[in-house]
């Protein structure tokens, strides 16, 4: 009887979930580490955040003036490109929008660069209208070096290698730059749900 | 910043199967030059990040990235731009 019961209730839970899954991709439920390098370990006295590029006057902050910044706490699932999906992921951070406000440019596009050297490339339009944030905790604890902390990216509409780990700014650009993964293989914009992984998808 | 060596580091051996693919031949005891510090290593003593979208191979001596692959989709992308010089032997 209670293997019946298991079983139904497995069942519910994979149609429900087959809506939120990506095509490809399978759900996990640890949270694997992905790194194209050593972690980067940096003191949050000498981490900084910039906005430069296409704007007036580069805008920064210490670690300090960042935690000033309003904070929201938002629940995603992420999708990574080598396939795991993870659902209900909670994280603490700053919206893109409260970061940009006020600010004007002529940019379309943007660069993330990071402490350690990655770059990843997006339209202005996909950090903007509650779709990204400068996350700082996960499931309400610091976040780990190894996950990207003290800060990374998060933009849960594409793949995850569009949201950098150890993010150290964003630069606001006029001509589109591919980034590491973009300019060797991987699809310039990287939608999930249309299974951009590679060039030419 | 300090940088901590990663767990998920791997030495060049680990991609000894995957450079005889693109290859054709045995490539751990080639010899890249970094095209960042001028250092000569072995692709057998290179470090690898395998635990990522592609492969990720560093200089040991400065860390520098001397290769990028990633292989996906019934292609291989290549990218050998920071190695200067790849030698290895014709038989």
């Amino acid at each position: 009887m209670s293997f019946i019961s298991r079983g139904f209730r497995g069942k519910r839970r994979d149609t429900a979930s087959s809506s939120r899954l990506p095509p490809g991709q399978y759900i996990v439920t640890d949270y694997p580490v992905l790194s194209a390098g050593p972690t980067p370990r940096i003191p949050l006295n000498e981490w900084t955040f910039v906005i430069e590029g296409e704007i007036d006057k580069p805008r920064s902050w210490n670690w300090e003036e960042f935690r000033k910044l309003p904070t929201e706490q938002v629940t995603k699932d992420i999708h990574c490109v080598t396939k795991w999906s993870k659902f209900d992921t909670g994280w603490t951070g700053v919206s893109m929008d409260k970061i940009l406000e006020g600010v004007e440019t002529a940019a379309e596009y943007t660069v993330q660069f990071s402490y350690g050297g990655y770059t990843t490339n997006l339209p202005l339009e996909d950090l903007t209208g509650g779709k990204a944030w400068v996350v700082y905790e996960f499931d309400g604890q610091p976040l780990h070096p190894e996950h990207g902390g003290p800060a990374r990216m998060l933009v849960p509409h594409l793949y995850f290698w569009k949201s950098a780990k150890w993010i150290r700014g964003i630069r606001l650009v006029n001509e589109d730059e591919p980034g590491f993964w973009e300019t060797n293989g991987y699809h310039n914009y990287g939608d999930p749900w249309r299974e951009q992984r590679y060039w030419g998808d | 910043m300090t940088v901590q060596q990663s767990d998920l580091k791997l030495d060049g051996n680990a991609i000894g199967g995957l450079l005889r693919e693109i290859f054709t031949m045995e490539m751990t005891a080639a010899e890249g030059t970094c095209s960042s510090c001028g250092k000569v290593h072995a692709v057998g003593q290179v470090e690898v990040y395998m635990n990522a979208p592609g492969v990720v191979v560093r200089c040991p001596a400065c860390g520098q990235v001397q290769m990028r692959i990633v292989k996906g989709g019934g292609r291989y992308w290549l990218d050998l731009s920071g190695i200067r010089c790849l030698e290895f032997s014709s038989e």
